[in-house]
């Protein structure tokens, strides 16, 4: 069985097509892969038996002849994805016992692809997160371990899609969905040695998302290979009149894209991005990239992004404001947790106590107070405006280049617990992904090489608003030369 | 007119400010395609959207927009290319969210007017500006012994909330603003105007001042649920703040409620404990962007504004300036008058639906909307009298069964027999009779005793149950008699 777990999409596909094996056989080997692997901690709600019903039903599509783009194949939901009649949890205390009575449009548009749910997947609370610690299932085990010392440590995904990297990686699912606020896709995609895509803002619909910062939230797929990545995503986006920021643009073949050829194109190296205390290998996995594009035929281009170190504090004002307000409906009135008291603000304080783990009660606090009267001005109104030079210095920055090309994240994954006190060293892990987040620009990360621990390192990729075809060329130019074929040492 | 309050130390001026919450007329609510009818089930009229479930998001109805811009259209106000929906966030058990989607900074309409006119001539009341926003739900207290339950019927319904300068200087002025305000939203379809189903809220900004003298420390009165009480409020609220500012007393700023029973208003909250709303833009929605066309387009549509439609009564109808104030308060009214006067003789349409029909209603306390009688039926029988089919006494009857019943003029009419005799010749034969029969009376008439003419109108009448055409009668009579 474990050689049709090496399919990846596209490989699994092509065995759907030429009837080598039936979609039923497909989710069943993963079934059981889930099963043995039940000690990462990835599916928070595994399904089973709707897998196999939907397997089924996708088996009688294909002998029908109609076939969609993911038809057969079987993925994981982060559970943050509204999903009809299935518990959604946002890894949160507070959601307990919540059931939607309705479909995300992300996940709609899969299943009408034909793909198949494996199951929910764990991740940080309310996607506040980059280690996959702050979840109410507890946290999530990379499948990927340290060679020499340290190999016995139990290391962190990353977050806040964690589950989901996690899953890919571990071949527990053959693709899944994450969602990306501010690097929660990208960084654990880097920390598991697999392919993230966070998709332009407005590219994928958010209704039926829950909602962490309604203007940074961005859908995307976590693969094995970029071309995965591109034909996952296309099966997820599309315009969606229900999501007003959702863009009302056709969603372009995105497997086409991926031509193979990089040459004549300007790849941008901003210099802002050799940050303090950066690691070495990180600095040199960087060169490697910028060496391999080059040596493909691209032109690598010194660039500038003067505002990119404050980034990181607008963001970090930016999402915990929205979140404040977003994560307000949490008030124990209609559903999930209730914790009861004699007057509402007693039941409030009660609830949301409980509720809430300590992540997201610190984001809540701090959202509140940069919104509050007299604070408004200094901390939110001057983090937009920092938003706006950021966006213009890309703007600026893309006059010239076609693909801007950064590490992922500062460093390799840690450890269960490391850097848990410190919740500043952990905001850190975002320092390469928020700048384009707040820009709503499309970006990836590409697995590139290994750690001197053993543990993979990615690179990302930034695109034009809207240019997801871009990125996806160059990333998929950028994976084959760097030939990252390494495996975890967990997992199936 | 003065309008000044005096006190033990002189007279005081009475600012006053008003914001009224004007429930949009709309199919569905502001961000979702829940329906907004009054009186629903508990319950019953609630999306995903407005329950606050997690992941759903607000979507903008453009008809509510399209409601908006008319009313800025109708008060003669800017309307913004640009405007933005805001958060403003607090906690209560009957707003789901957690926050209601306003608009703060930049609303939909800017500056415009108000024309009301009081006893002693007209004034312009400043109006600042109309943004939309959600309503919230409902908490209701009282359906069960332990526990307060939710109506979210109401939640995400579509509300102008129209701000008004501190223009005006007593309840009076206020109370004529808010009517003449409703009138308009009625004219304009944009709002029902109904105070008692709280389509229509109003708060007043209440200060005073030495006259022409700087701004006094205001108190804002909430619970104001029709025109009687908002004035009440305002002169209550006046004398209370004269009192305490002669005391040698401050104004606090602060929200007060007015008590109806008692006819005072009571302090609620202080500045103090007001609320920190956190406003910021909403993330799930794009600024509001609006079309030239798209404001021209509806400025096309705008239907004959009440001041204009009664000046024109007044010119083309030749109908009195009361009656035609009358007849602009709602454009029900104005369009059953046109309906009505349309082939008929104005002042006579008029005087039937100001006199009658409105008397009737009022006796029964129906609305115009649920008269048993229409402009058609109505117009039925006023024809019916001008061809002389009917007698103007008999044409009052014929009303209160038409009233009653519903019928039309002619067949209560007809069952009646009051159909007029106008018939010459049958007049004739029947004075005749009434002649023979009355000889003595005859000779005394032709003797000099005019007055029995009555009498033998009486007579001819009698014979025909009242149907016969009076003039009619009393021209042949005479015509007889002097031969």
């Amino acid at each position: 069985m474990s050689d049709l777990l090496d399919l990846d999409i596209a490989g699994a596909s092509e065995a759907l097509d030429a009837r080598r094996v039936s979609s039923v056989e497909l989710t069943a080997a993963y079934l059981d892969a889930m099963e043995a692997a039940a000690g990462l901690n990835c599916f928070v709600t595994p399904t089973p038996e709707r897998a196999l019903e939907m397997a089924e039903a996708s088996d009688r599509r294909r002998a029908r002849g109609e076939s969609g783009a993911l038809e057969g194949i079987p993925v994981g939901i982060k559970d943050l994805f509204c999903t009809c009649s299935i518990p959604t949890s946002a890894a949160s205390r507070i959601l307990a016992g919540f059931v939607p009575t309705y479909e995300s449009t992300v996940t709609a548009n899969l299943w009408r692809n034909g793909a198949v749910l494996l199951g929910k997947l764990n991740m940080d609370e309310f996607a506040m997160g980059s280690a996959n610690v702050n979840s109410c299932h507890g946290p999530v085990e990379n499948p990927w371990h340290r060679t020499g010392d340290g190999a016995g440590d139990r290391l962190v995904p990353g977050g806040s899609s964690g589950g989901s990297a996690a899953a890919v990686a571990a071949r527990i699912a053959l693709g899944a969905t994450g969602t990306d606020t501010g690097g929660s896709i990208r960084q654990p995609g880097s920390f598991c040695g697999i392919v993230g895509m966070k998709p332009s803002y407005g590219r994928c619909s958010r209704w039926g998302i829950i909602a962490f910062a309604s203007s940074l939230d961005q859908a995307g797929p976590l693969t094995r290979t970029v071309r995965d990545s591109a034909m996952m995503l296309g099966a997820m986006a599309g315009h969606d009149p229900g999501d007003s920021t959702s863009a009302d643009i056709p969603v372009p073949d995105f497997e086409a894209a991926l031509t193979g050829d990089v040459r004549g194109l300007r790849i941008g190296v901003p210099r802002e991005y050799r940050v303090d205390g950066m690691p070495d290998e990180i600095e040199e996995l960087w060169t490697r990239g910028r060496d391999l594009l080059a040596q493909a035929g691209a032109e690598l281009v010194e660039i500038s992004l003067p505002h990119t170190r404050y980034a990181l504090p607008a963001y970090y004002i930016i999402a915990p404001a929205e979140a404040s307000s977003n994560l307000a409906r949490y008030d124990g009135v209609r559903y999930g947790l209730r914790a009861g008291g004699d007057e509402p603000d007693d039941m409030y304080e009660n609830t949301r106590g409980q509720g809430f783990g300590e992540e997201v009660v610190r984001r809540v606090l701090i959202g509140t107070y940069v919104l509050s009267q007299g604070y408004y001005d200094a901390y939110y109104l001057k983090a937009q405006r920092v938003r706006a030079l950021i966006r213009n210095d890309f703007d600026e920055a893309f006059g010239g280049v076609d693909a801007i090309l950064t590490p992922t994240a500062p460093s390799d994954a840690f450890a269960i617990g490391e850097h848990e006190d410190d919740p500043i060293r952990m905001y850190l892990n975002d320092v390469f992904t928020v700048p384009s987040s707040l820009a709503g620009l499309p970006a990836i990360s590409v697995p590139a090489g290994l750690s001197v621990r053993g543990l993979p390192l990615g690179l990302q990729l930034i695109g034009r608003m809207f240019d997801e075809e871009t990125v996806f060329r160059v990333a998929g130019v950028l994976e084959q030369a760097a030939g990252f074929a390494h495996r975890p040492s967990g997992g199936a | 007119m003065s309008t000044l309050v005096s006190g033990s130390t002189g007279d005081w001026e009475v600012v006053v400010g008003l914001e009224v919450h004007a429930q949009v007329r709309s199919e569905s609510k502001l961000f979702s395609g829940a329906s907004t009818r009054f009186g629903a089930e508990p319950n019953s009229q609630v999306s995903l959207v407005d329950a606050g479930m997690p992941g759903m998001l607000p979507v903008i109805n453009r008809e509510c927009v399209r409601q908006a811009v008319r009313t800025g259209l109708g008060l003669g106000a800017k309307i913004n290319r640009v405007s933005v929906f805001d958060r403003k966030n607090y906690f209560y058990p009957d707003l789901p969210q957690g926050y209601q989607i306003s608009q703060y900074t930049r609303p939909i309409v800017g500056e415009g007017s108000l024309r009301i006119t009081m006893p002693d001539g007209e004034r312009v009341v400043g109006i600042e500006r109309i943004h939309l926003e959600q309503d919230a739900g409902k908490s209701m207290h009282d359906q069960d012994p332990s526990r307060s339950l939710i109506d979210l019927n109401r939640s995400g319904v579509a509300l102008m909330e129209i701000v008004s300068r501190p223009d005006l200087r007593s309840g009076a002025e206020a109370a004529a603003c808010l009517r003449t305000l409703r009138t308009l939203l009625r004219f304009l379809g944009t709002c029902d105007g109904n105070m008692q189903e709280g389509s229509l809220r109003c708060d007043a900004n209440v200060s005073v001042r030495r006259p022409g003298g700087e701004l006094g420390t205001r108190c804002e009165i909430k619970n104001l649920n029709s025109i009687r009480f908002l004035q009440q409020a305002i002169e209550y609220e006046a004398i209370r703040q004269v009192e305490v500012l002669e005391d040698g007393g401050k104004i606090i700023q602060e929200t007060r409620l007015f008590d109806a029973d008692r006819g005072e208003t009571r302090s609620m909250r202080s500045k103090e404990d007001a609320h920190d709303y956190r406003y910021f833009p909403d993330p799930d929605l794009l600024p509001l962007e609006l079309s030239e066309d798209f404001i021209a387009g509806i400025a096309a549509s705008l239907p004959e504004l009440p001041e204009t439609r009664r000046n024109r009564f007044v010119s083309q109808y030749g109908i009195g300036e009361a009656e035609a104030d009358f007849l602009v308060t709602e454009p029900e009214i104005a369009d059953f008058f046109e309906a009505l006067a349309d082939g008929r003789d104005p002042k006579l349409a008029a005087n039937w639906l100001t006199t009658e029909l409105f008397g009737a209603l009022n006796r029964a306390g129906l609305p115009l909307s649920k008269s048993p009688v229409d402009a058609g039926t109505l117009g039925g029988l006023i024809d019916l009298v001008a061809d002389g089919t009917i007698s103007g006494r008999s044409a009052k009857d014929v009303f209160s069964e038409m009233f009653e019943t519903g019928q039309a003029a002619e067949t209560i009419v007809d069952a009646r027999g009051l159909r007029q005799l106008s018939d010459g010749a049958a007049i004739a034969a029947l004075v005749d009779a009434v002649l023979a029969e009355h000889g003595d009376k005859v000779a005394e008439y032709r003797s000099g005793k005019v007055k029995l003419l009555g009498f033998f109108v009486g007579q001819v009448m009698k014979q025909t149950r009242g149907t016969a055409n009076p003039q009619l009668v009393n021209e042949i009579l005479r015509e007889r008699l002097a031969g």
